[in-house]
């Protein structure tokens, strides 16, 4: 026993520096395939933003799910506050994108902090339906408080005003994706130093026994608290992405679809790397894109089918099925 | 007064439609701890096969519901041989996954075979005229869908409460592997009251398609629905869901025929609010 603590402790120190460089590696890996998406494909850079913006979402679900062990499926909640909140600011004259990025991670923000302050009160299963209803709720809120949103015809109308007053969104959407390329790598990176600061660790700790971290004398609640509102913070900046690039913001983004689509891009990638969030968004919409363009059923079809598979085969998602061959190997 | 009355009558109706799709579904996660999403999807099955047997084969309505709740049976006996048994007592995230990707291949199957429109179900001239009760007249489907509620209520508790099988059902219930060791068969125990709840779907998908429509993204519409009354009246309980059947089906009704213009908005603010008092729901067991 003894022995094996020993080693373990030896080998743990190598890894962490190993982690340090396979996360510089890892980021520039996401870095070469922004730049390829944006060299090879052209004439779909508006798709590829809108790919970027679930990124964030997706990643923002990670932080929830799998770093706290919070199980949602009402994100879009926070992703739509971020959307409605940029789109309402830009209608009423804020066209500066930075500052509508800002308003919407301040909006997700808040929507996490309401979210989180009501649905941590619950477990298990209530947890889940109290969040399909938050989702359910704002959506028939945004659809019914139509003078401000446009309710179900979506809120249509957005002029925003060319990037640090130089680089205007053109019809090919290059400022729009390189900006959201830009903003996903920062967020990124930012939150890499979060989930590995110890409050990062705290949270990991909670997901893995509440119970435990509570009578070793942390605060259960606040910390969850926190990620929530972090958590909000990025998704509404996702939002916000979305409606910049899209210049509308339509009801899908407060929808319980799009919740469930990015838990399903989460746990296809795999939970609690960040990277997972990443594969699997890529992965999912790339596919819905092709498949769904010659029947969107057989693309419903597909998805399920390859959720099974992936609950009954990799519960880890692809990323850890990469490290299981790897590890083979080695 | 004769609006609060068509509004009792509507809620009631509607009440026991939500209460047979979901007290199966209640069973399901009460006795199985299966957060059962692809409830929906199993009672959209049936709508399509009463929908085919009715319409397009011509037979008569109560041959369309036993075919409808046969037939579902049978296509979900090896959904819980192979896929169900293997979740069961599995996190709740990983079960949500795996029934999710369940309803999303039932939609797309069905769809492809059966095409993207809506499915009527053609009623027999006894049910689809309104009914003298004396002081008013109802729609005799109306009545119909209530009295199959109260049929199923009953039975439900004459089976759980009265009969040896509802013994050795609440005895699993309670704690599996003590009645395991005292000799009761739990697989053939999960593998009845699986049925019984896939079969209870079928019914209310079937009489209930006056209030829910049969359509190709029916599964995913309502799945929420039904996950929310089951959890506010507290899994597993019979007494839990027909107070939360009556209560929501109440609430909603009520909402559209006065305030039609906020839609589902009562429904999910009583809802969170149930939920946030209620952490269980009415009725439900502790865990």
């Amino acid at each position: 026993m003894q022995v094996m603590a020993q080693a373990q402790t030896v080998s743990a120190a190598p890894r962490a520096k190993g982690l340090w460089w396979r996360d510089v590696i890892g980021i520039m890996l996401i870095v070469i395939c922004g730049a390829a998406g944006y060299w090879l494909f052209p004439d779909n850079l508006a798709l590829l933003t809108r790919i970027v913006a679930v990124a964030l979402l997706v990643l923002s679900i990670d932080l929830i799910v799998g770093y706290c062990g919070v199980a949602t499926l009402g994100q879009a909640a926070l992703f739509g506050a971020g959307a409605y909140a940029a789109g309402i600011a830009c209608v009423n004259g804020v066209t500066e994108p930075m500052t509508l990025i800002a308003i919407g991670a301040l909006a997700g923000a808040t929507a996490g902090l309401v979210m989180g302050a009501i649905m941590l009160r619950a477990h298990g299963l209530a947890q889940l339906v109290l969040s399909i209803a938050i989702v359910q709720l704002f959506h028939e809120a945004a659809n019914k408080a139509s003078a401000y949103t446009g309710g179900s015809d979506g809120l249509a109308g957005l002029m925003v005003s060319p990037l640090f007053g130089i680089f205007e969104f053109d019809l090919w959407g290059k400022t729009a994706y390189l900006m959201g390329f830009a903003l996903l790598l920062l967020v990124f990176i930012l939150l890499k130093f979060i989930v590995a600061s110890p409050f990062g660790m705290l949270c990991r700790g909670i997901k893995q026994d509440p119970v435990r971290i509570r009578a070793m004398g942390a605060f259960v609640f606040p910390v969850l608290l926190k990620m929530f509102v972090i958590s909000g913070a990025v998704a509404g900046m996702g939002g916000a992405l979305a409606a910049i690039s899209t210049q509308v913001v339509g009801l899908d983004s407060v929808s319980f679809e799009l919740s469930a689509n990015a838990l399903v891009m989460l746990v296809l990638g795999g939970l609690g790397t960040l990277y997972g969030a990443l594969i699997g968004t890529i992965i999912f919409m790339g596919f819905e894109h092709m498949v769904s363009a010659i029947n969107p059923f057989h693309w419903m079809t597909m998805v399920g089918a390859l959720l099974i598979a992936v609950v009954l085969a990799a519960p880890g998602g692809l990323t850890s099925l990469a490290e299981k061959l790897r590890g083979g190997k080695a | 007064m004769q609006t609060i009355l068509s509004i009792a009558i509507d809620a009631l109706a509607f009440g026991m439609v939500l209460f047979i799709i979901c007290i199966g579904l209640s069973l399901t996660m009460g006795l199985m701890r299966v957060v059962n999403l692809a409830h929906g999807a199993f009672a959209m099955i049936a709508g399509y096969i009463a929908s085919y047997a009715a319409r397009d084969l011509g037979l008569g309505y109560a041959v369309a519901i036993f075919l409808a709740i046969i037939g579902t049976i049978i296509i979900s006996i090896p959904l819980e041989r192979f896929l169900y048994r293997r979740i069961y007592g599995s996190p709740e995230l990983t079960q949500v996954l795996m029934t999710i990707g369940i309803t999303f291949c039932v939609i797309g199957i069905t769809n492809y075979f059966f095409g993207p429109t809506l499915k009527t179900i053609p009623l027999p001239q006894a049910l689809s005229q309104p009914i003298d009760v004396g002081f008013r007249t109802i729609a005799a489907h109306r009545l119909f869908v209530i009295a199959c509620g109260a049929v199923v209520a009953g039975g439900l508790w004459y089976l759980i409460e009265r009969t040896s099988f509802g013994i050795k059902l609440r005895a699993t219930v309670d704690n599996a592997a003590m009645s395991d060791a005292l000799g009761v068969r739990t697989q053939v125990v999960y593998a009845i009251s699986f049925a019984i709840a896939i079969g209870l779907a079928a019914l209310g998908g079937v009489v209930g398609a006056e209030f829910l429509p049969i359509e190709p993204y029916y599964a995913l519409r309502y799945m929420v629905t039904f996950l929310v009354v089951v959890s506010v009246g507290g899994a597993g309980s019979i007494p839990g869901a027909v107070i939360a059947c009556l209560l929501l089906g109440f609430i909603d009704t009520t909402g559209r025929y006065l305030m039609p213009e906020f839609g589902n908005f009562f429904f999910y603010a009583a809802v969170i609010l149930i939920v946030c008092l209620f952490p269980r729901g009415f009725l439900g067991r502790a865990q």
